[in-house]
């Protein structure tokens, strides 16, 4: 997958609920759930050093 | 009926029953996603993945087609519009579908009780060859077992059994879980890092030599206009092949929607949840919408464009869409719309009757 960015998203209550990515170009909504490929991925490549997750606004 | 009239041997473990085909979608009836292409990651009919490493002129397409052996409607399509140049050492390309690890609970790898299975299915391709195919698991212990089968004659249907032997290794438990249990990977194509150490006979531990041994021929990516095509998929326990199990549409949907769901737009207007405003002035509203079928996990939401929906009442626009809370049965959006709304109302997430139709994915596939 190419992700090219990655920002948290707020839930209600303020903790982290999703994460808004860029993945092969596309705008995806990834849930904080490991058994989900995409967050898979985005956590392999943080571990990496290759994608760094923006903090929510 | 007089129960003298049941043949005893429709309840031996040899007789052929019905949710056999491991598989799912292996006569390519869904197509949700509708085409792909040959970059790794993309679908064509559900469930069934293009995989590939490091090819750097390889273009085309991955489709459902009508051409179709006797008693099909689909099948799967690989079309080569742009040829690899040459299969450099460090490149492969495969079809694959990967099985959820707790539905194979029943072949008992890592036991001295597992069991063998059999693949079998239609190919047709415009170059002739040997061709491997192969599973994988990486669970535990990654091992691997792959054999070969040689399309004889150029542009004609036919069919291929192949029978794998049971995985009585160490390390060769899959887990009862909803990971990924086992790869069932269609080659065509690769280079020399990935061929050199054989599986043939029998179930080994992984290593790279050893992902598309039997490869013999790249000449479906290395041909402009090269096409190859699967139908009539099957993985089933034994070492026979058995014919092909025919599930009706809606069974094989309902399996497809497990890991993939599109929502579609029915046309201008169609509203695909309704929710609430809770926060006056900023936007914020939730929407809920429930999966038809209880998905793999928690899934990814994708959407076909922000200016493809609205919000009523007053159709007002949307500059945001995003997961909220959720789980395998339903998700929850959030939606950020132009200001207007009051905390506590009622409101539907619709389509703008904008061109194309809007749509909604959700993808918790392997």
């Amino acid at each position: 997958m190419n992700i090219t960015s990655a920002q948290y998203i707020a839930g209600r209550g303020g903790n982290n609920s999703s994460i808004t990515a860029t993945i092969d170009g596309q705008e995806l909504s990834v849930p904080l759930d490991p058994a989900n490929r995409h967050y898979a991925e985005i956590l392999r490549q943080v571990e990496e050093g290759v994608l760094t997750i923006q903090e929510a606004e | 009926m007089a129960l003298s009239t049941i043949q005893n041997n429709s309840f031996a473990d040899t007789a052929v029953h019905g949710y056999r085909n491991l598989l799912i979608n292996g006569a390519m009836q869904i197509y949700q996603r509708g085409a792909g292409t040959l970059a790794s990651g993309q679908f064509g009919p559900d469930r069934f993945q293009w995989g590939s490493a490091n090819l750097d002129n390889l273009a085309g397409t991955l489709t459902q087609d009508s051409d179709a052996p006797d008693n099909f409607g689909s099948s799967l399509k690989v079309t080569v519009t742009t040829a690899e140049t040459a299969i450099a050492s460090d490149e492969y390309a495969y079809l694959n579908q990967r099985i959820e690890a707790q539905n194979l609970q029943g072949l008992g790898y890592g036991t001295s009780s597992a069991k063998q299975v059999t693949l079998s299915f239609w190919v047709k391709s415009s170059v002739t060859g040997t061709f491997a195919v192969g599973l994988y698991k990486g669970d535990n212990t990654g091992q691997i077992h792959n054999k070969t089968y040689t399309i004889n004659s150029a542009g004609t249907w036919e069919y291929k059994t192949v029978t794998f032997s049971a995985n009585t290794l160490a390390g060769g438990a899959i887990d009862n879980d909803n990971g990924i249990g086992l790869y069932v990977n269609w080659h065509l194509g690769a280079g020399s890092n990935f061929k050199g150490t054989s599986s043939s006979s029998g179930w080994i531990s992984y290593v790279v030599s050893s992902w598309a041994d039997g490869q013999d021929t790249d000449a479906v990516l290395t041909t402009t206009n090269a096409t190859w095509q699967l139908a009539g998929a099957q993985l089933e326990v034994g070492s026979e092949a058995t014919p092909f199990e025919h599930r009706s549409y809606g069974d094989e949907l309902a399996r497809c929607q497990r890991y993939f769901n599109k929502v579609n737009s029915s046309g201008a207007y169609h509203v695909f949840g309704h929710g609430i405003a809770w926060n006056t002035g900023t936007g914020d509203i939730s929407i809920g919408i429930r999966h038809p079928v209880t998905m793999r996990t928690t899934p990814t939401l994708g959407n076909s464009g922000l200016s493809g929906f609205g919000v009523d009442p007053s159709n007002k626009t949307i500059s945001a869409m995003t997961l909220y809370h959720h789980n395998e049965s339903q998700s929850t959006l959030k939606l950020t719309a132009a200001s207007g709304y009051s905390a506590g109302d009622a409101l539907q997430l619709i389509d703008r009757d904008t061109t194309p139709n809007a749509n909604l994915t959700f993808d918790a596939e392997l």
